[in-house]
């Protein structure tokens, strides 16, 4: 058990090192500079509204990262900068995606999900997702941020 | 210096029209955030009591939670923006009404919050060693006016009335290992006290059943995972928790249940281990004791009603006695008002609003409008649909037709009350000198729990 929390605490810290080093990286780079010769791939998010923002991901990136390097205008979104706290990360995937992302879920993701507005079967915190090349062209769903004071 | 040199030009560009936002926490940081970037050509100024930001985020979220905290960078950049200043140290309703700020604004928009808290209203709430929760999280966050709170921790068992997260947070840091919490930024008065705590057990009680309690999986798991604590449940409160039940549960309700009954099914009783103690369908009724408290009455209730979520407790005849020489209510925040002018609900601690408007130009946001509930995500939410709302209201009420004076009309006032006001520039020395202190002792910080001192670093 002991292990366990202590394995967790490591991920946790990496992931924020990454972030971390990204957020700088992302302030000095011209957007999609290949960065050591990384393979990059096709995302698009969908906004709520409908809107389509189409981008690059690179191989081994989280969503997260994606939409840090590249400033894309999702406001609130990765509050906690990956550290499994926040759930502003919440992504919807089309089904057949959802079944062949890279990892499943663990229960700390599943946790934070269970906060999250319009959680659904194919939920996932973008944070938690890692880029592979079988992702290419994916497209998401963005979740409305804008809900109690809408509604 | 660069906040020194914004804060002229912003005099210079005048045509502007005026926000003010009161309470920098995380809706005042949110709205400001989506105001900045939506709304052209305007200033605005997030005024604050305290000469430091961020609310509960400083004052709230638990030490052993830094990760939360990383919001606060998301706070730092919106406060940076050119059309964005922050101003400390500044009390509105003592420092200057609303009634003024109107007049200097075109806009107001209430974030302060709630910062007070239920009151349990049984016999025995005075005695000794019954604090409320709010108290407590203060006092080891560094909340100012908690600095000094008297807690006797040489005692073996707690009662934390409620179920909220808060309350496991509290019971979390009293009951965590010494070793773990000295990583963090808790205050050193209050790791001090902590690590002489004789503290074996505490109880976490609730009014209502396992279905129905507040916390959420997060903070539960944590508990469960917690070192040299064993989490003890009542079995019987789980005895009317079927599979056909949790199978019609909403995923987040079943996954709670399903971790709860897995805990139940595996728990034991270690020895030499802290106690962690849920106890479930009791309401206290009176807080016994001479000077300090000794035990604590509860009367045990049953529930009402079909819809699960629902639910109401109702107290029946029968009543238990627990031993506990310290008393924690955990029931709720509250907010106050500070303007006999504001449409306030007593009953719910909240300013009345729609979609978070109270009158023309003037609107609230966050706990203060919404209630103490939820996540720092439910606050960002609120705070967005709020600033959206104030966005299609601009043109709608006229709310920039009148030129106002902003924060020169401000100033103005407060210079006349010789209240020293604390910028950024200000804030980012008290940090600094922080972090510093606390690199002396290997924690990530040492909060500066004096106003005064915080005040002599901002000036210095
Ligand atoms: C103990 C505790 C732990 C929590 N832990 C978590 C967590 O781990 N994760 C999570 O997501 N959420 C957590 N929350 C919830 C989160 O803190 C809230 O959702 C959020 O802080 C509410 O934001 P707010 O801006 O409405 O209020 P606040 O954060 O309270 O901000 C209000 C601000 O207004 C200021 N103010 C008050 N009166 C005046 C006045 N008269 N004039 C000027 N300024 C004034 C206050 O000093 C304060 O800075 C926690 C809450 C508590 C109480
Ligand atoms: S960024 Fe906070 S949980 Fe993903």
């Amino acid at each position: 058990m002991a292990l366990n929390v202590l394995r967790q605490t490591v991920k946790v810290k990496n992931l924020l090192f990454k972030t971390i080093s990204f957020r700088y990286a992302s302030g000095v780079q011209p957007l999609g500079q290949p960065e050591l010769n990384k393979k990059e791939i096709d995302i698009t998010f969908v906004k709520a509204n409908g809107s389509r923002i189409k981008t690059k991901g690179k191989i081994g990136d989280s969503l997260l990262d994606v939409v840090v390097n590249n400033n894309i205008d999702l406001e609130g979104f990765g509050a906690c900068e990956g550290t499994l706290t926040c759930s502003t990360c919440h992504l919807i995937f089309p089904k057949e995606i959802f079944d062949i992302l890279p990892s499943k879920a663990s229960d700390e993701e599943l946790d934070m999900l269970d906060l999250a507005y319009e959680l659904s079967d194919t939920s996932r915190l973008g944070c938690q997702i890692i880029l592979t090349e079988n992702l290419d062209g994916l497209e998401v769903t963005v979740p409305a941020t804008i809900n109690d004071a809408r509604s | 210096m660069f906040k020194a040199v914004k804060t002229q030009l912003s005099y210079v560009k005048r045509a502007l029209s005026n926000i003010c936002i009161v309470g920098a926490g995380p809706a005042g940081f949110y709205a400001a955030q989506h105001l900045a970037k939506k709304v052209q050509e305007t200033q605005i100024d997030i005024i604050e009591k305290l000469p430091v930001p961020f609310g509960l985020v400083r004052y709230g979220v638990a030490p052993d939670h830094p990760e939360v905290k990383n919001v606060i960078n998301t706070f730092t950049k919106t406060a940076q923006l050119p059309n964005v200043n922050f101003y400390g140290n500044i009390e509105l309703g003592k420092d200057v009404s609303l009634q003024e700020l109107r007049q200097f604004y075109n806009i107001v928009l209430l974030t302060y919050g709630a910062d007070k808290n239920r009151s349990l209203n049984i016999p025995g709430e005075h005695l000794t060693n019954v604090i409320p929760a709010r108290q407590i999280v203060g006092w080891y966050n560094g909340l100012p006016e908690n600095k000094n709170l008297k807690i006797n921790l040489d005692v073996e068992t707690a009662a934390i009335i409620g179920q909220g997260n808060v309350a496991v947070d509290v019971a979390r840091i009293l009951l965590t290992p010494i070793e773990e919490l000295q990583k963090t930024d808790i205050t050193h008065f209050s790791l001090e006290r902590i690590s002489q705590s004789k503290l074996k057990k505490v109880y976490l009680i609730g009014r209502r059943g396992p279905l129905q309690a507040a916390y959420t999986i997060k903070e539960l798991r944590e508990m469960l995972k917690l070192k040299d604590c064993v989490t003890v449940w009542r079995t019987k409160d789980f005895d009317n928790i079927g599979n056909d039940i949790i199978e019609k549960l909403p995923r987040p309700k079943k996954r709670i249940a399903e971790l709860m009954l897995k805990s139940v099914k595996e728990q034991e009783n270690l020895e030499q281990a802290k106690v962690f103690s849920p106890v479930f369908f009791r309401s206290p009724v009176n807080i016994l004791g001479e000077n300090c408290v000794n035990q604590l009455e509860l009367a045990v209730n049953v529930l009402k009603g079909e819809d699960i979520s629902s639910q109401a407790s109702s107290m029946t005849e029968e009543k238990e006695l627990i031993d506990c020489e310290l008393v924690i209510s955990s029931i709720g925040y509250k907010s106050h008002s500070v303007d006999l002018s504001l449409p306030f609900d007593d009953k719910k601690g909240i300013i009345q609003n729609t979609k978070g408007k109270v009158d023309v130009g003037l609107y609230t946001s966050g706990w203060l409008g919404t209630g103490p509930v939820g996540v720092i995500l439910t606050t960002m939410s609120n705070a967005f649909g709020v600033a959206e709302n104030i966005i299609e209201d601009i043109p709608k009420d006229n709310l920039f037709n009148t030129e106002k004076p902003g924060f020169s009309g401000l100033n103005a006032i407060l210079k006349e009350k010789n209240i020293q006001i604390v910028d950024w520039t200000g804030w980012e020395k008290i940090d600094k000198y922080e972090i510093a202190q606390g690199e002396k002792t290997g924690k990530p910080r040492e909060k500066v729990v004096d106003i005064k001192v915080m005040l002599e670093i901002a000036f210095s």
